[in-house]
């Protein structure tokens, strides 16, 4: 049994992945902005066969309270093996244009908050000698794009600031993942055309669950967007800036 | 457009689509006065699941357990969640769903609302007979308990109610108790209808499960031959855990054209008949081939191409079973459209709590049709006089082309049922039989 804590828990891709972790018998804590849902999950998860689910209401920009939930959920499950953040937006990227406010809201929730809180879980993982840390970034943050270079920003800081908290903890035997999913039919994206491209939450659930079980460094899924990644990262940046992505 | 479509593939319609995610979540019902319909996940074959040019509330989301006691197999749950999800919850644990379908990918809430059944409905009744309670929730916010002692009257609208009363969010679920995943089972070749209809009084009273698939190409002598299915769950220690295939098979694109035609219908249809060379034989079925044979081939739907097809599935009264099947196999081998898949069985007598629900006691048979336009179209009218002169009725779940007037003479009650609609909920179907 792993102690598992899911900060962002209410998200689609969260839910789908502590499923797993409850069908294997993990114990969990949810973190997340509303209290009812969360309630709803935490029962969902018992059913599914996790032996104990604590759940806290937080917003993940209250950067205050990030220390004292860590340690709240450390000493409520007896421990902590794996830590999975998961939460996020989907910033309006011309209103981003119109409004510094509106990108350093997205940059608090989509990068800082994460800073944040990973900044105290690493102290508490190498402190340990082991455990996970896992993080939800984006196949956005290998490259800037007109329609979304906010998001790609918070995420690639997300990336290289996981890249260097890897190489600190490498030596203390903790595994740090760095998630990057494609595109995924959540509420994130409710409001876009589904094509061939789009993956269920279920199916990147999966990809994140046996990424952690493999020790994985950084994982593309489904696994095809690293490919696809490769290609796009390949354009020099001169024909790149006129292209309209 | 959404890409939200019902199994048959007919008709295509354009709607847009809303998903729920949370059962505390108020309906979002459109403020331009569009008409909404629950979805589930889309495996009715027509159009009672589409809603043209109005809204779909999408249910998929609400797939979360909410309790589940293993000592009396009752389980709550949000209406989202697939049978498919119970099944692999509860099998390990001893429980089996009481009635399902011939594919384990149908919501709870889709199960209610067309008031499934399955191969032990002469024992069962539907889906909607272990339904003990659910919350409905109305257009207007109010959200409502309903059970056999409270709301009764729109318990019984919304089993079988074509999701027009309101989107069910939760329900609660009286499961059955099994010894084992397996059903032990037995095949055996039969050359007539009369045939049919014996073999079905026998086997009803000592199986828990019966089901015919019909050679629909076979006529004059052989007009209804077949084989007959019947099982029941076996008991502990049957048999070893069978290594599942973790890739399903999956019928990748959509053609432009059906691959079911003359030719290969015929050849299934034959090979199917005499694969069987033994008139009788016994094996033991993990419970998922056993019910649900097709859910194998994943999209095996596209393989009728962008046209789509058609089911058909019709009940008549024990009085005139007999008769009604033989004209009606009759008139669909004399029109040479036979269908791929024909599948007869006896309802039995138990009733439920449904005011429209499908089943009456008597014989049951389901057909599907290749989308050829009129000649189609023409065959299932000729179909539906015989089912109307038997005091039949026709399945809204897999019906994309009955008539309005056929539909009311199907289904009597349809004018009590009226007062139970939801004003702000509509679909395809339904503006279609109210015609
Ligand atoms: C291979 C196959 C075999 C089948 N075999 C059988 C069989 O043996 N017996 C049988 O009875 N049927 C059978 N069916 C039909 C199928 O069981 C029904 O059409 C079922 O209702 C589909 O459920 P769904 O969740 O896909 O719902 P959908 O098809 O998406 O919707 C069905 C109806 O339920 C309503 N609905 C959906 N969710 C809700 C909700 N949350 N609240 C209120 N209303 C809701 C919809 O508005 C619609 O009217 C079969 C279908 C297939 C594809
Ligand atoms: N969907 C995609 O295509 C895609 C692709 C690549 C990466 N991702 C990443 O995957 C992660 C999960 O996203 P998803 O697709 O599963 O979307 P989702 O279902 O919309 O989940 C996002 C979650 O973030 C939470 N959240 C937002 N702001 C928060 C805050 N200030 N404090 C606490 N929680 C907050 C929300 O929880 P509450 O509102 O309930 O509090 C919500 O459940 C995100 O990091 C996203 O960037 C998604």
């Amino acid at each position: 049994m792993r102690k598992v804590l899911i900060v962002g828990a209410t998200s689609a891709i969260a839910e789908a992945t502590a499923r797993l972790f409850a069908g294997n018998g993990d114990a969990l804590y949810l973190v997340a902005r509303n209290q009812d849902r969360l309630g709803a999950i935490a029962n969902d998860l018992r059913v599914r066969g996790a032996p104990q689910v604590e759940t806290e209401a937080m917003d993940a920009n209250d950067f205050s309270r990030h220390r004292a939930m860590i340690e709240t959920a450390i000493v409520t499950l007896g421990g902590l093996d794996v830590a999975l953040i998961a939460h996020g937006t989907l910033p309006d990227q011309k209103a981003c244009e119109q409004s510094f406010d509106e990108t350093l809201k997205e940059l608090q929730t989509n990068c800082l908050s994460i800073l944040s809180l990973l900044t105290y879980l690493a102290d508490h993982f190498e402190r340990q000698g082991s455990g996970t840390i896992a993080v939800l970034s984006s196949v956005a943050g290998d490259r800037g794009r007109q329609s979304n270079y906010v998001y790609g920003t918070a995420k690639a800081a997300v990336n290289v600031f996981l890249q260097g908290l890897r190489n600190r903890l490498s030596r203390a035997n903790i595994q740090v993942l760095t998630i990057k999913p494609g595109f995924v039919d959540t509420p994130m994206t409710a409001g876009f055309q589904k094509g061939l491209l789009w993956a269920k939450p279920e199916k990147v659930a999966g990809g994140i669950y046996s990424a952690i079980q493999r020790k994985k460094d950084v994982v593309y899924l489904p696994w095809f967007w690293r490919f696809i990644m490769a290609v796009i990262n390949s354009i020099p940046e001169r024909l790149f800036k006129k292209m309209k992505l | 457009m959404t890409a939200y479509q019902s199994w048959g593939g007919y008709p295509k319609l354009a709607q847009q689509a809303r998903l729920l995610r949370w059962r505390d979540a108020e309906l979002p019902v459109p403020g331009d006065g569009l008409s909404v319909l629950p979805f589930g996940n889309g495996r009715s074959y027509g159009d009672s699941c589409l809603n043209e040019n109005g809204v779909l509330l999408v249910a998929r989301g609400l797939d979360r357990l909410i309790a589940f006691d293993p000592a009396t197999g009752i389980l709550r749950c949000e209406a989202g969640v697939l049978l498919a999800d119970i099944l692999r919850f509860i099998v390990p644990q001893g429980w089996f769903v009481p009635v399902t379908p011939g594919t384990q990918y149908v919501t709870v809430g889709g199960a209610i609302a067309n008031d499934v059944h399955g191969k032990n409905h002469h024992r069962a009744g539907t889906f909607g007979c272990h339904v003990s309670r659910f919350e409905l929730l109305r257009s207007d916010g109010a959200r409502l308990v309903c059970s056999p002692a409270e709301n009764q009257a729109l318990f019984g609208a919304t089993i079988g109610g074509l999701g027009l009363t309101g989107v069910i969010v939760a329900a609660e679920l009286k499961l059955k108790r099994i010894a084992s995943p397996f059903i032990a089972a037995e095949t055996i070749r039969f050359d007539t209808l009369d045939q049919f209809f014996e073999l079905s009084e026998t086997s009803d009273r000592a199986y828990e499960y019966t089901v015919a698939w019909i050679d629909c190409l076979s006529r004059g002598r052989a007009l209804g031959r077949g084989i007959y299915l019947r099982g029941n769950h076996a008991g502990p220690f049957c048999c070893a855990q069978p290594k599942i295939a973790r890739r399903k098979l999956s019928f990748p694109l959509q053609l432009p054209f059906s691959l079911v035609n003359g030719l290969t219908l015929q050849a299934f249809n034959r090979l199917y008949y005499h694969k069987q060379r033994q008139r009788s034989l016994h094996a033991n079925f993990y419970y998922q081939p056993f019910f649900y044979p097709l859910d194998s081939i994943l999209g095996w739907n596209r393989m009728y191409g962008s046209k789509g097809f058609l089911q058909y599935q019709c009940a008549v009264p024990t009085r005139h079973a007999r008769g009604a099947m033989r004209e009606i196999l009759e008139r669909i081998a004399r029109s040479r459209t036979g269908s791929f898949l024909t599948v007869l069985k006896l309802f039995g007598a138990a009733t439920s709590p449904g005011l429209l629900s499908f089943p009456l006691p008597g014989a049951t048979l389901a057909l599907d049709f290749p989308n050829r336009g009129a000649p189609t179209f023409e065959l299932l009218n000729r179909l539906d006089e015989v089912v109307l002169a038997a005091g039949g009725r026709v399945y809204p779940a897999k019906d994309a082309r009955m008539s309005g007037d056929s539909f009311r003479r199907y289904f009597p009650r349809w004018s009590e049922f009226r007062r139970h609609i939801d004003p702000r909920f509509s679909s395809s179907f339904w503006r279609r039989v109210m015609e």
